[in-house]
């Protein structure tokens, strides 16, 4: 947004948010917030920042684990460590074979929804509805 | 309607909530979408679990001038269920991205659910009676040996309690390599589209094994990739025109009249930004998290991550109208990125005469700016103003300096209550908003 819009738009506001004190100094917050993030992670924005994003949005996913590829890989690295998963675990990469460890916890079972089924335990009007297909409410 | 005035001379009161009091929430538990049908009448929620619930609203207190109709479960059902592509051992989430209500065409209802990738077209339908008196069958079910009927009878159907049955009539599945992210149903009502990331599809609602392809924004080198589509919708009136929204906060209008392939678009809204102002977190904040058309067809709303968007669609350079939603949090981005908040996506809605939009923020806050009146509000979501019409308080966040009585302190927000979905009740003044765990329904006060 440009700067004389975000002023337009301070004006329409109501005045409940105030301005922050760094803007008033003639530093933007975002520019601030900005070096922050580069005093920390020095490496970051090296390579175009979008495709970073963009990658890992749409690789979005949980990795299982299969022995097959695990002990391919393992007999072929021999003694060597197996490539593991980065800083990054959701990037998948091309050597990088989850192994048990990276993996997160197993989902639970299938149950119903906790916005139904204490309701349709009370004898109210709905106390004869049930579902036609999936998960009976129960318990 | 009721209530003419905006968000400000409404007042808004605690209804109802639905959902566990404990604070470690279940995965399952998270709602992921909600959604009222054309009338008003019923109130989905999808969640994390892959189910859907349904509630409906009372009739009878309609007659009571005090308070409108509660919202009592109607179905419940499980929609999605976790699956695994083999090829890439990934799982399929069964999380329901998205529910969108066809409109009411004769006694059953249909709704659309999504998960990442396969629709389902589900229907529900009430049985109120049921036949007794078979010939050949018991009660029960069991058949009756034909030699030891001496007479026969009609049958005839006799009352039951009621029941609500969901059964998928349609499956929609294959089409999208990448995860979706919107649907939305035609004006035509015969036809709805589907979103992914990199792709658009139209289907026709009887149609499953077959849908046509009509954006496709992948570039031949994958490296090339510089922006994704985050949200798409039809036209509420022009059965040819839709909108999708970019990673880049850019908006394109196509319309299905032009060619076959929609990849030229025929609008494209985008505010000019000033260079000087760029950041790291200027593209990720300009990221539109959700597109609406408004009721009328003349506007479309926009969510980017600090801000709401009122589009005119006759205007591409500017958008007419913009709220600040939660302005103090630019000087916080760097925590943000760093707890993937930044990356949260946050719908908006209208209210039903287009002249209130409200959306949601982080502390369970959700916000609504009044278009007329100019005026905004924030209030809260939260189960210590339980008492049916209790008015809500207004909340306040104090982003520097002096924090008054009553205010917060952007420090002190909880950044994992963040309200992501809400919902307006196409006719009145009821919402539907939805914590993590928790669904809320508040109204206005009716003397």
């Amino acid at each position: 947004m440009s700067q004389k819009q975000e002023e337009e738009n301070h004006a329409e506001e109501t005045g409940e948010e105030k301005q922050d004190t760094q803007e008033k100094e003639g530093i933007l917050p975002e520019r601030a917030e900005e070096a922050k993030l580069k005093a920390k992670y020095p490496s970051l924005g090296q390579k175009p920042g979008g495709s970073d994003f963009l990658m890992k949005r749409l690789q979005k996913g949980q990795k299982y684990f299969d022995s097959g590829d695990y002990n391919m890989a393992k007999a072929k690295m021999k003694n060597k460590q197996l490539p593991s998963t980065g800083p990054d675990k959701n990037l998948v990469t091309g050597d990088h074979i989850p192994t048990p460890q990276d993996l997160p916890q197993r989902k639970s079972s299938l149950v119903t929804s906790k916005l139904a089924g204490l309701l349709l335990l009370k004898g109210s009007r709905n106390s004869g509805k049930s579902a036609g297909l999936g998960v009976e409410a129960s318990g | 309607m009721a209530g003419a005035g905006g968000g400000n001379d409404i007042q808004w009161c605690f209804s109802q909530v639905k959902g566990a009091v404990d604070d470690d929430v279940a995965e399952a538990d998270i709602i992921s979408t909600v959604e009222f049908n054309h009338s008003g009448e019923l109130l989905a929620t999808g969640d994390k679990g892959g189910r859907v619930v349904i509630f409906q609203q009372e009739q009878e207190n309609k007659i009571q001038s005090h308070s409108r109709g509660e919202y009592n479960v109607y179905s419940t059902f499980q929609s999605h269920e976790p699956e695994f592509d083999y090829l890439k051992s990934l799982e399929i989430e069964e999380k329901i991205n998205k529910i969108r209500w066809l409109p009411q065409k004769n006694a059953a209802q249909f709704l659309l659910s999504t998960n990442d990738k396969t629709i389902k077209l589900w229907k529900i339908s009430e049985r109120d009676k049921r036949p007794e008196g078979y010939n050949l069958k018991e009660e029960d079910g069991r058949y009756r040996d034909p030699t030891t009927v001496t007479t026969l009878r009609v049958p005839v159907f006799r009352p039951m309690d009621l029941m609500v049955e969901a059964s998928p009539r349609r499956i929609f599945a294959n089409a999208h390599t990448y995860h979706i992210n919107s649907i939305s149903i035609n004006s035509d009502y015969e036809t709805y589209l589907s979103a992914d990331d990199l792709r658009i599809n139209l289907w026709h609602l009887e149609i499953t094994d077959r849908s046509f392809n009509i954006v496709d924004i992948k570039p031949a080198n994958m490296e090339e990739l510089t922006e994704v589509i985050t949200a798409a919708e039809f036209h509420p009136h022009s059965c040819n025109t839709f909108v999708y929204s970019s990673s880049k906060g850019t908006i394109r209008l196509c319309d299905m009249r032009a060619s076959a392939l929609c990849d030229r678009h025929s609008k494209l809204f985008e505010e000019p930004e000033d260079p000087s102002n760029r950041s790291f977190f200027s593209e990720i904040i300009s990221s539109i998290s959700d597109v609406k058309f408004s009721h009328s067809g003349r506007y479309m709303m926009t969510r980017d991550y600090l801000s709401v968007k009122i589009w005119d669609l006759n205007m591409e350079n500017r958008p007419v109208e913009t709220y600040q939603v939660h302005e103090y949090l630019r000087s916080k981005l760097c925590s943000l990125y760093e707890n993937d908040c930044i990356f949260d996506k946050f719908e908006c809605c209208w209210n039903g005469s287009d002249s209130v939009v409200m959306t949601g923020s982080y502390n369970n806050f959700f916000r609504m700016f009044d278009r007329n009146t100019k005026r905004d509000i924030t209030l809260e979501a939260s189960r210590e103003n339980n008492k049916p019409r209790t008015v809500l308080k207004p909340r306040k966040v104090c982003a520097s300096g002096k924090r008054k009585k009553d205010e917060i302190s952007v420090d002190s927000l909880d950044f994992n209550k963040k309200i992501l979905h809400t919902a307006w009740h196409p006719k009145e003044n009821i919402i539907a908003v939805a914590t993590t765990n928790n669904l809320y329904i508040f109204q206005d006060k009716v003397n």
